[in-house]
């Protein structure tokens, strides 16, 4: 009953392996969670966290604000910001590699995170500039006076001189931090309830998910959506009431922040999948209506790890912006999220440390690459600049890791570590060897 | 036929001119007696000499009006007598204005040119009308309507009345009238016939008309102690709070001198700050004034003090308010003009609102063809195959940059457009076919992974074209028997290229249905997509049928990209703005149904418009509730408007 028949082989490999970094069955339950901690059982968690905090180590003694100074300050801020998108990868691949739900949204769960953390950061400030100012008025300043000369300073690029209802909680910290885990969250839940609950799966989700992000993005350039249009927010690096600290060190804190989040992040993804619920949800991936068939429901474990991953990349995105100082609706763009899966893809879907693998790697090189820093190559009749042809490069290399790579960079390990896996028959389909989609391959 | 009679008068004062040669002509005294406004020449006072020579109806006005607008008109300094002058070769030739005789030669120096600024030319051009409304020349005269149109006068209703009536030119002859009528209401000082003639005008679209009524209905706002005046002038009682702001009442009373101002914040500080005495303001710290209430406080206390003025209270505000009464009076026309004038604008109105709901209705239509256009490829490989194609987009871009490359060659638009609409289907059915057989022949049934590997290719599309033919937009000019746009009356029309674009939408609809229900390629194509296996042992080969419905997918996307290219600009980012629409509007119509996608279409164009019609400064905001709407729309159909049922459902 294969398409073999009239269609060539989806791949040459008949037989597929089973992940060589997990022990235990990978659709098998795990009754109990077992008598070993988490940590013994996964050795993989163990050891990404060791490489992660090495790392972090090396990048503080080299760094400018506490070391020998070789890693210039802003180096430190593209390795915190690459760390952040470590961890939206993670999330993306929990979602995607593990529960099977393509979306197309993170990014902008990311980027509203962003928002939230970016609008304290923008009102505090100009809150303590506009005090600066009128301090030397004659007659201290109302309230009033001070709210309507920071609207002022904020929305005057857009025209406008009030603060939008959208704007009332940005003068609180501990407010907007909380915003940016509970709108991207709560985004995440209305959109996935809806969404799931009437059964839009698979590409169709993809496509929804993807319509969202536009949606939000488009919105979001209007110069009356109340977050400044087009012009997003800006001067985010600098943190207020912070003057004084050079930005070598704070640098090096988001830079600890982002290690930090980024080691949660990872246990906790590493902890959803590893026990039954991970099992789960594997199956949902690889078979939904057999899950549903034994009785799970199906739809609270997606809206679930729907919800989680959206959170997670809120956070991520709420330490991401202040490093890069700016935010503007066009990070929010359907191809940014689109790149997240290329990152996820390209890393191996279905293991944690893949994404963090794809992201790091493959946001460095495009940082090198756009950077101009990598040589351009005389073809004699024409010269390739890769800062043109880079993304030419990743748009096709993904198409090739699609096809040929399905488990990505992260399937190297495999190799590596020879693991021999079980045989069985159909078509090695999933994101992981062992994800055997044999309805799909029937068809 | 006034010229000839001009030279019979130059001739028979030719004749005269020994008899007249000293007696100066009546023309001449007539520039005399304004001699010394025409010689100070400002804009300002030399309105009575024009008008004295426009009203004189002397023969040789219209003559000496055009030679002085075009500064040929000059003053001999040692008798003061206007003269035309032609430049000679060492001296100027003088003629008199009344004979034109020369009547000898000067040099420049006894001479003074009158050199009218552009607003007394303007002023001249004006007054000129009434005689070029008479000019045997049809283009004078549609040029002499096109004046009065754009700065009509009092005096050019004369004029019209005088001419109306023997216009041989038909279309001529119905803008005379239409404009005479139009002046009637705003010049004529007889009130009933400026109420007939707004009358007439009831329901007409024209812009013309509502320029001229808008006006008249203007009104200014009054107020009055005690109970409101009664009358035909007052247009409408105004209740402060509802249909007037209550600060604006307020000024308004202020400014009538009823009320006492009240003080603004501003003020306010000010005189605070010019009242601090030792760090205090009326025994209260300067620290503590950070608060309005303190401030009020302060300010009271000084008012009590009498150091400034006592100002208004809300509670004197509301008094004041409560005691005068506001109203709305006719401000620039009689009563009864001005109610008849409003009458026939609401009429207007009701016509418009009906003709604006047509219009709607085109453009929605439009938006809608445009929408289906980029769909329809996706109808057949998303549609048919079930192939999620995500570089769709691009293939519209490829075939836009096709049409403009076509037209860097071919300089002749309706041949390049005739050579790129097939050649555009060429590339692009290569670039499909190609696309089919390197990647998605491997990723059939594995719906996610070619979504994957297609946004790779759609992103190394868009970068290649970005990195071929820049970032900028690059045009795609349709030909000239497709730009204007068919009037139909003022409010309703529609651009040529939009019709354009609606009838290849119909006719790509046809070839659809005609390639899907009456050719062999169409039967196998369903074959195939119903069940392979079946199709393969009847001796149909799917690999063929699938390449071929791929390559022609994406060919009629390359198509839809060369008309769309010519209504909206190309760029390397253009597909981006189709794909997600596009898949909606599939989506939407219910996944492998033509007619699905066509009710999709319709509803996301007339959707867009409806929205944008709501709010029609915001096209951004249209586009965002137009997803949001498609997005709660999936959620109570999932498989679209017309879904698939029975077997056709589960191929």
């Amino acid at each position: 009953m294969s398409t073999d028949a009239t269609l060539p082989s989806s791949s040459g490999r008949k037989y597929s392996r089973v992940p060589a970094g997990r022990t235990g069955p990978p659709t098998g339950a795990m009754p109990g969670g077992g008598a070993k901690p988490f940590i013994i059982r996964h050795p993989s968690v163990l050891i990404f966290l060791a490489c992660l905090a090495i790392f972090t180590l090396c990048v503080t003694l080299l760094s400018e604000a506490f070391g020998l100074g070789i890693v210039s300050t802003s180096f430190v801020k593209t390795l915190g910001k690459t760390l952040c998108l470590c961890l939206v990868a993670v999330a993306m691949d929990l979602v995607w590699g593990y529960c099977g739900i393509l979306s197309l949204g993170h990014m902008a769960f990311f980027g509203l995170g962003g928002y939230a953390i970016g609008m304290w950061l923008m009102y505090a400030r100009t809150e303590l500039i506009v005090a600066q100012s009128l301090s030397a008025a004659k007659l201290p300043p109302t309230p009033t006076e001070i709210s309507d000369a920071i609207a002022i300073q904020i929305f005057g690029v857009v025209g406008g001189s009030e603060f939008p209802a959208l704007w009332a909680l940005a003068h609180s910290l501990p407010l907007q931090l909380a915003a940016a885990v509970l709108v991207p969250g709560l985004l995440a839940l209305v959109f996935g309830w809806l969404a799931f609950r009437s059964r839009v799966t698979g590409v169709y989700l993809s496509i929804l998910t993807q319509a969202m992000t536009l949606a939000l993005s488009l919105h979001l350039f209007q110069n009356d959506s109340g977050l400044r249009g087009n012009n997003g927010l800006s001067g985010l690096q600098n943190l207020p009431g912070l003057d004084g600290v050079p930005q070598a060190t704070v640098s090096m804190w988001f830079f600890w922040g982002s290690a930090l989040a980024l080691a949660a992040g990872y246990l906790l993804c590493a902890w959803v999948v590893s026990g039954k619920f991970g099992s789960v949800i594997r199956g949902i991936r690889d078979d939904e209506t057999r899950v549903r068939f034994l009785g799970y429901s199906v739809e609270g474990f997606k809206l679930f790890i729907f919800t989680l991953t959206a959170v997670i990349a809120g956070i991520a995105g709420a330490l991401y912006y202040p490093q890069a100082g700016i935010i503007n609706p066009a990070e929010i763009a359907p191809i940014a999220s689109i790149y997240l899966a290329v990152w996820v893809a390209i890393g191996g879907r279905g293991r944690l440390y893949g994404a963090v693998i794809g992201a790091a790697f493959v946001s460095l090189v495009s940082t090198w690459f756009t950077g101009g820093q990598a040589p351009d190559i005389d073809l004699g009749f024409y010269t390739v600049h890769w800062v043109d042809w880079w993304t030419v490069l990743l748009g096709l290399s993904f198409v090739v890791v699609t096809l040929f790579f399905p488990s990505g960079i992260g399937g190297l390990f495999d190799l590596i570590a020879k693991r021999r896996s079980p045989e069985r028959h159909g078509a090695d389909l999933g994101p992981e060897p062992g994800a055997l989609r044999e309805r799909e391959a029937e068809e | 036929m006034p010229r000839f009679l001009q030279l019979l008068t130059v001739y028979a004062l030719w004749l005269a001119a020994p008899a007249t040669a000293q007696a100066p002509s009546a023309i001449q005294a007539l520039l005399q007696e304004h001699r010394e406004i025409i010689e100070k020449s400002s804009r300002k006072t030399i309105g009575p000499a024009i008008d004295a020579l426009a009203a004189s109806g002397l023969p040789e006005a219209r003559s000496v009006l055009e030679k002085w607008q075009a500064k040929e008109l000059w003053l001999r300094k040692e008798d003061g007598l206007f003269v035309y002058a032609e430049k000679g070769t060492d001296s100027y030739t003088l003629i008199d204005i009344a004979s034109a005789v020369e009547i000898g030669s000067a040099g420049k120096r006894a001479l003074k040119q009158l050199k009218p600024n552009s607003g007394i030319r303007g002023m001249i051009a004006a007054a000129l009308v009434q005689f070029q409304l008479n000019d045997p020349d049809p283009v004078q005269r549609a040029a002499a309507l096109d004046a009065i149109e754009r700065d009509p006068e009092a005096s050019h209703l004369a004029a019209l009345r005088s001419g109306s009536g023997a216009d041989p030119d038909l279309s001529l002859k119905a803008r005379k009238a239409r404009l005479e009528r139009l002046l009637t209401i705003r010049f004529d000082p007889d009130e009933a016939a400026r109420i007939a003639a707004i009358e007439g005008f009831a329901g007409d679209l024209g812009v013309d008309v509502r320029a001229t009524l808008n006006p008249l209905v203007a009104t200014t706002r009054g107020v009055v102690a005690g109970a409101a005046p009664q009358g035909p002038a007052i247009a409408r009682i105004l209740v402060p709070g509802t249909d007037l702001a209550r600060d604006d009442a307020y000024t308004l009373l202020v400014e009538t001198g009823l009320a006492p101002p009240r003080i603004s914040r501003e003020n306010q500080r000010a005189a605070l700050i010019a009242h601090i005495v030792g760090g205090e303001v009326a025994g209260i710290q300067v620290a503590d004034l950070n608060t309005d209430a303190a401030r009020d406080l302060a300010y009271a206390e000084l008012a009590r003090r009498d150091q400034v003025d006592a100002l208004a209270t809300e509670a004197d505000v509301d008094a004041a308010l409560a005691a005068h009464s506001f109203y709305e009076t006719f401000s620039a026309a009689p009563p009864g003009v001005a109610q008849a004038a409003l009458q026939a604008l609401a009429a207007i109105d009701r016509s418009v609102g009906l003709n604006q709901a047509a219009d709607l209705t085109l453009d929605a239509l439009s938006l809608a063809s445009i929408y289906f256009l980029a769909a329809i490829g996706l109808a057949i490989t998303f549609g048919v195959m079930g192939v999620i194609n995500m570089a769709h987009g691009e293939f519209i871009m490829m075939g836009a940059y096709t049409g403009y490359v076509v037209q860097l060659f071919v300089p002749d638009y309706t041949l390049s457009i005739a050579i790129a609409l097939p050649l555009a289907f060429a590339v692009t059915f290569g670039a499909g076919v190609t696309m089919e057989r390197l990647v998605i022949r491997w990723l059939y049934h594995r719906p996610l992974e070619t979504l994957l590997a297609t946004f790779g290719i759609s992103i190394a599309l868009q970068q290649i074209a970005k990195n071929i033919f820049g970032t900028q937009a690059r045009p795609l000019t349709s030909p000239d028997w497709l730009s204007g746009a068919l009037v139909l009356n003022d409010v309703v029309s529609i651009s040529y290229i939009r019709i354009a674009i609606f009838v290849m939408a119909l006719f790509f609809l046809a070839v659809f249905l005609f390639i899907m229900r009456r050719t062999r390629l169409g039967l196998e194509v369903r074959a195939v997509t119903q069940n392979p296996r079946m199709a393969a042992s009847m001796g149909i080969n799917p690999d063929r049928i699938n390449m071929l419905t791929f390559g022609l997918g994406s060919g009629i996307a390359g198509v839809a990209g060369v008309t769309i290219g010519l209504y909206a600009k190309v760029t390397s980012e253009m597909g981006q703005d189709y794909i997600v629409q596009s898949f909606m509007t599939v989506v939407v119509g219910g996944v492998g149904n033509i007619w699905g996608t066509l009710l999709g279409a319709t509803l996301v164009g007339f959707l867009q418009k409806g929205i944008e019609w709501l709010n029609p400064s915001n096209t951004l905001a249209a586009q965002t509730y137009m997803i949001l709407f498609i997005i709660l729309f999936i959620q109570f159909r999932p498989k679209g408007i017309i879904a698939l049922k029975g077997r056709a459902a589960e191929a």
